[in-house]
């Protein structure tokens, strides 16, 4: 399935590079396009899950030519969880102990979030403004707080604690280098899911700049589901709770009584 | 080996869990304690979110009070109607306790007060056990007859209104205090995951005057049928019972408790209790050293009310 999805790439790129080869088309009215497709639509999380890698193939159509050999064409690949709110919380020391103090709730914050980049987008794209305008990457994605946020003092405080934190958890990833060009226009993005990876549709997003400004953008949804006993037992958990809740007590009776009658000694 | 737990959402090494469960279940059958309040501080130290610990630290005390429950419901040691009684103050309280536990929950302290819960009554219950099985052996170094003081003499709890004769029991007693204490233990067990059987089995014998011959059995009685119930109520309202990580717990104690009962048997009964003592004042001081302490991390994220 990757040779074919290759071998289509391929057939597309070299239309676009007989295309491209039309002399003296001015650059400004050359419209690049991205087409993206990814190793997998579903990602099964089973009992031994230790994360997994995605693999995201995407080729660029009607590209300047001179301007893709010296590198202005730049690409991220970024896959955005199952979006929720968050809370992050603060620490003071109250009577010698520590306890949460303040908490700020932030709205439709993507659980997990990996980035692949060609390159370091900050030292690249001389304008963080295209990136932070579409939100794109962690230093850049919208944190938008909700409900009452005081005064506002230490909301950057509070973003900066939900990047790092995020980011040791291993939930927020990037990588700075993890788009390839395999041909001249045909690209490859690897992103690595983590262990604690949430279940629900992600997006996968590729990103397409020119010389620092945003062109174009493609995005196509991937599964990741519990599969097996797990899932059932979370949809149990979450959809007929009480049953679930009833069939706990009974496996706990049955194995405490059960053990009773095992191990008597008459 | 590892397991992914579905309701904690987090792999763990399944020997862990099976080595934590076998552990509290062979003290369990030792003491004949049911050992929910070492199960869940120790959950806690293997970072499950204290949501779920304490859910399934009651569920787990179902299975490990069964067995129980049952030999003295055949030996006849189990007053049905203070149990009832008891029961009914039982299930109300595990409900108010279940508000405080979502509410605590949903303005981020939970952690926190079941933390401080915790090293109050593990502190507290360590160091009374040590104390008195120091002395109990102190007193058998010097070679002195053990003198048990006779509960004769009646009490303020026996002046109260509302008297119920408890035939089983062979008292006549207001049932205020019953419910009262079948109420406080029901908020410690939505809200710690315990049974409560290491402070409801003193309180029935010292306060209350309860003959000890039905004390167990009727505690026990209360037992599971609260803890029962919370397992169903934290589930239906707070989705955090994890069935894997309690059946695990569960397996591992029974089997523990069995060989621990055997055990127990055998060992002299002071030192026995000074150690259990012992250990739960590590435990205790663990968590309140955990409260103290400068966290690595002044900062906490949390979706949905889980850690993550």
């Amino acid at each position: 399935m990757h040779r074919f999805l290759a071998l289509t790439l391929l057939t597309l790129l070299s239309a676009t590079a007989a295309l491209s080869q039309v002399p003296l088309a001015p650059a400004s009215t050359v419209k690049e396009t991205l087409d993206i497709g990814t190793s997998t639509s579903e990602i099964a999380i089973t009992s031994d899950f230790r994360g997994a890698d995605l693999t995201v193939f995407g080729a660029l159509n009607g590209v300047d030519d001179l301007l893709l050999q010296i590198g202005q064409y730049d690409i991220v690949v970024t896959l955005e969880g199952p979006k929720d709110l968050a809370t992050v919380r603060k620490k003071e020391r109250v009577f010698g102990i520590w306890m949460n103090t303040r908490a700020l709730t932030f709205d439709h914050v993507p659980e997990s979030y990996s980035m692949a980049s060609t390159r370091d987008l900050d030292t690249v794209i001389g304008r963080p403004q295209s990136l932070s305008d579409l939100g794109v990457g962690i230093d850049y994605m919208a944190l938008s707080p909700t409900g009452n946020v005081g005064n506002g003092t230490g909301l950057t405080e509070f973003r900066d604690a939900f990047r790092r934190l995020k980011v040791s958890s291993g939930l927020y990833q990037r990588d700075l280098s993890g788009v390839r060009f395999i041909s001249s226009s045909l690209f490859r993005a690897t992103l690595r899911l983590p262990a604690n990876v949430p279940d629900g549709v992600h997006m996968v997003k590729a990103y397409l700049f020119k010389s620092g400004d945003f062109v174009t953008q493609r995005s196509l949804p991937l599964r990741v589901t519990k599969t097996g006993l797990e899932q059932s037992i979370t949809d149990a958990a979450h959809q007929t709770p009480f049953l679930y809740g009833v069939f706990c007590v009974f496996l706990a009776v049955v194995t405490g009584w059960g053990a009773s009658v095992m191990f008597r000694k008459d | 080996m590892t397991v992914y737990l579905p309701i904690a959402e987090l792999s763990v090494n399944i020997f862990i869990i099976l080595g934590m469960g076998a552990a509290v279940g062979f003290l369990s059958g030792m003491f004949g304690v049911g050992g929910g309040f070492l199960i869940t501080p120790l959950l806690i130290f293997y970072n499950i979110p204290p949501v779920v610990a304490v859910a399934t630290g009651a569920n787990q005390v179902v299975a490990s009070s069964i067995s129980g429950a049952i030999t003295h419901f055949r030996r006849g040691t189990l007053d049905m109607k203070l149990g009832t009684v008891l029961l009914g103050g039982g299930l109300a309280g595990a409900t108010v306790g279940i508000w405080i536990f979502s509410w605590l929950r949903s303005v981020g302290q939970l952690d926190l007060f079941i933390s401080l819960l915790y090293v109050i009554f593990l502190s507290t219950v360590g160091g009374l056990m040590l104390w008195e099985s120091v002395r109990a052996l102190r007193r058998a170094a010097r070679n002195e007859k053990v003198t048990l003081k006779r509960p004769g003499h009646h009490s303020w709890v026996h002046r109260l209104p509302m008297k119920m004769r408890f035939k089983k029991s062979k008292i006549y007693l207001s049932i205020i205090p019953v419910i009262a204490l079948g109420f406080s233990i029901g908020i410690l067990t939505s809200v710690m995951g315990v049974g409560g059987g290491f402070i409801m089995v003193p309180a029935m014998i010292y306060l209350l005057r309860i003959p000890t011959n039905v004390v167990v059995g009727t505690s026990l009685f209360q037992i599971i049928f609260v803890t029962a119930y919370t397992t169903i109520v934290q589930a239906a309202t707070n989705y955090s019972v994890d069935i894997v990580l309690a059946f695990i717990l569960m397996v591992a104690g029974v089997v523990g408790a069995q060989y621990g009962v055997r055990v127990g048997q055998k060992l002299r009964g002071e030192q026995l209790r000074a150690l259990l003592a012992l250990l739960v004042l590590a435990v205790g001081i663990r968590l309140a050293i955990a409260l103290v302490v400068t966290p690595t991390d002044l900062y906490s994220v949390s979706i949905r009310g889980f850690a993550n």
